[in-house]
C-alpha cells in the first residue's frame, strides 16, 4: 500500500538528501502532509502562507499534473509515483546570488 | 515553396542528412531557409549553436552581453581558452563560422529587455531559451507567445534538466501554463545549492537543438505538450504531460497580459534597500579589525564544499540553511562579521540574525570574491 514521492534536486536538502520517499497511499494532499510531517523543512518550500501549494511547485501523479486531475484530492493508486517539479532557472550560481539581494 | 538551392560543397557537407529519407534535400533546404535566435550563449547556448551551425541552419542570431570567463569553460564548449575575455557572442561566432562558413551569424551584445524583445525576435523562425534566470525566461516566453513563434525551452540545475517546446499557436502550452508565477528570490533554489555538472547543459542543449532542427525541417514529433526531465545522477529520462491552461494570462482564451511588462519586478527582484548598507563592512576593514585587540567573530555561512575551496583564518562555519536552528551556538554579545561567496547569502544571514536580536552583526561586502581581490589573492575565487 505504498507510493513513491520523488523529490527534486533543489528540495533534497530539506528532505535529508533523499531522492525519493515511500509513503502510504491516499489523496495527494494527505501524502504531502505526511511528507511535511516527516521533513518539516519542506513545508515552507511547498506551501505559501495560506497553506496552499506554491504556484512554482507542480505536483504530478504519474505523468499527469494534479491541476488537471482533482488537485490535492487526487487519489494516488498503489505503486504510483508522485513527482514534485519546481521551476528551475539555470545553472549559474551568480544568478541565484544576484536574485537573492 | 522553398527555392533555396544547395551548392556542390553544401551537398558534400550535408550528405549524411541528404541520404536520410525523412530529411533529404527538402529538409536541408528548409534548414538553410530557416533562422533561429539563441537567447544566451552559455551552457545551453554553446552546444545549441554548434549543432545548429553544423546542421546548416541558414541564419543564427546570438544574444549575450557577457564575456568569456575561465569558470565558463567547464561547460560552455563554444568558447575556448583563446577567447577568454572576449564577448561570448563574438567568441561563439568565430567558432561557428569555422565549423560552417555557409551559416550567417548575427550577434547582439545586449540583454533582452521588454523594449528590444520584439525587434530582436521578429526576424527569426524559432526562439531558443538558453537563459539562466527567471525574468528573462518569462520575458522570452511572453514575447514568443505574442509573436506566435515556437519557444524551445531548456533549463538546468545541478544534475537535473528540463526541456520542452512552447508553441500556443499550434495548440500547445506556454511557460506560464506550466509555472504561472516565479519563485520569490531566495526561496527555491538558494544560491547555496548552485553549481552544475558541466556535461548536463550539453545533454539538455542538444535536446533543444534537436527540437529546433525538427521544427525548421518540419519532421518528426516535437516536445510540444510534453516536459522532458533528465536526471544525470540516476541517468533517467522521464516525460510529463503539459497542457495549455485556458485561463493562462498570456496564451489563454482571454489573455490579460497583452504587452510586455517589467519582468524584474514580476520576479520580485528589487534594488537593495538603503538601510541594509549600514550593516556592511568591507574586506579591508575586516582585515584591519582582525589585527586589533578586539577581533570580531567570523561566521562563514557557505556549504562545506565551498569551505574546502578556501576560508578566512579563524572562521566558524554554519551554512545559512542551518542558521535558524543553530543560532544558540552564537554569542549575541560578541561583535560578528558574516561572509559567504559574494555577500548575498551572508546579507540574508545578517537579516536573520538581526531579526533574532543579534545587534553586533555585520555583512562582509563582496564576500570571499572581494576578499581575494582586496586582501589575500591566495584565497581562490570560484
Amino acid at each position: 500500500m505504498a507510493v513513491t514521492v520523488s523529490i527534486p534536486t533543489a528540495l533534497r536538502q530539506y528532505a535529508d538528501g533523499n531522492a525519493s520517499i515511500q509513503l502510504a497511499n491516499g489523496p495527494v494532499g494527505q501524502l504531502l502532509a505526511n511528507l511535511v510531517e516527516r521533513h518539516p523543512q519542506l513545508g515552507k518550500q511547498l506551501y505559501n502562507e495560506h497553506g496552499q501549494l506554491r504556484s512554482f511547485v507542480n505536483v504530478y501523479v504519474g505523468d499527469e499534473d494534479i491541476r488537471y486531475l482533482q488537485g490535492v484530492e487526487t487519489q494516488v493508486p498503489d505503486g504510483e509515483t508522485v513527482s514534485i517539479i519546481p521551476a528551475i532557472a539555470g545553472g549559474n550560481i551568480q544568478t541565484f546570488e544576484r536574485s537573492n539581494v | 515553396m522553398i527555392n533555396t538551392s544547395l551548392s556542390n560543397e553544401e551537398i558534400r557537407r550535408y550528405s549524411r542528412h541528404l541520404i536520410l529519407p525523412e530529411f533529404g534535400m527538402a529538409g536541408q533546404r528548409r534548414l538553410k531557409e530557416g533562422s533561429v535566435l539563441l537567447i544566451g550563449t552559455g551552457g545551453l547556448g554553446s552546444p545549441l549553436a554548434l549543432y545548429l551551425a553544423a546542421a546548416g541552419v541558414g541564419h543564427i542570431g546570438l544574444v549575450d552581453f557577457d564575456v568569456v570567463d575561465e569558470s565558463n569553460l567547464q561547460r560552455q564548449i563554444a568558447h575556448g581558452t583563446s577567447t577568454l575575455g572576449v564577448r561570448k557572442t563574438e567568441s561563439a561566432k568565430r567558432r561557428l563560422l569555422d565549423l560552417n562558413p555557409n551559416v550567417e551569424v548575427t550577434t547582439y551584445e545586449e540583454q533582452v529587455t521588454s523594449e528590444n524583445a520584439f525587434e530582436l525576435m521578429r526576424p527569426y523562425d524559432v526562439i531558443v531559451d538558453g537563459t539562466d534566470n527567471f525574468p528573462t525566461r518569462y520575458l522570452t516566453n511572453d514575447a514568443s507567445v505574442m509573436l506566435g513563434k515556437p519557444n524551445v525551452y531548456g533549463s538546468i540545475f545541478r544534475f537535473e534538466g528540463q526541456a520542452t517546446v512552447f508553441h500556443p499557436k499550434e495548440g500547445g502550452p506556454c511557460y506560464r501554463c506550466l509555472y504561472p508565477e516565479p519563485p520569490p528570490p531566495g526561496l527555491v533554489p538558494s544560491c547555496a545549492e548552485g553549481g552544475v555538472l558541466g556535461v548536463l547543459p550539453g545533454v539538455i542543449g542538444t535536446i533543444q537543438a534537436t527540437e529546433a532542427i525538427k521544427l525548421l525541417a518540419g519532421i518528426g514529433e516535437t516536445l510540444i505538450g510534453r516536459l522532458m526531465l533528465y536526471d544525470a545522477l540516476s541517468m533517467r529520462f522521464r516525460e510529463l504531460k503539459l497542457r495549455r491552461n485556458p485561463d493562462c494570462p498570456v496564451c489563454g482564451d482571454h489573455p490579460t497580459v497583452t504587452e510586455l511588462i517589467d519582468y524584474e519586478m514580476f520576479c520580485g527582484i528589487t534594488p537593495e534597500p538603503e538601510a541594509f548598507t549600514s550593516y556592511e563592512i568591507t574586506p579591508l576593514e575586516v582585515n584591519a579589525w582582525l589585527y586589533r585587540d578586539d577581533p570580531p567573530f567570523l561566521l562563514d555561512v557557505r556549504e562545506p564544499n565551498e569551505w574546502e575551496i578556501g576560508h578566512l583564518p579563524g572562521a566558524t562555519r554554519i551554512s545559512v540553511n542551518e542558521l535558524q536552528a543553530r543560532m544558540n551556538e552564537l554569542d549575541t554579545a560578541r561583535e560578528m562579521v558574516v561572509y559567504c561567496r559574494s555577500g548575498a547569502r551572508s546579507g540574508r544571514a545578517v537579516d536573520m540574525l538581526r531579526a533574532a536580536g543579534f545587534r553586533k552583526v555585520k555583512n562582509m561586502t563582496g564576500g570571499i570574491l572581494r576578499w581575494s581581490d582586496d586582501v589575500d589573492p591566495s584565497i581562490p575565487k570560484y
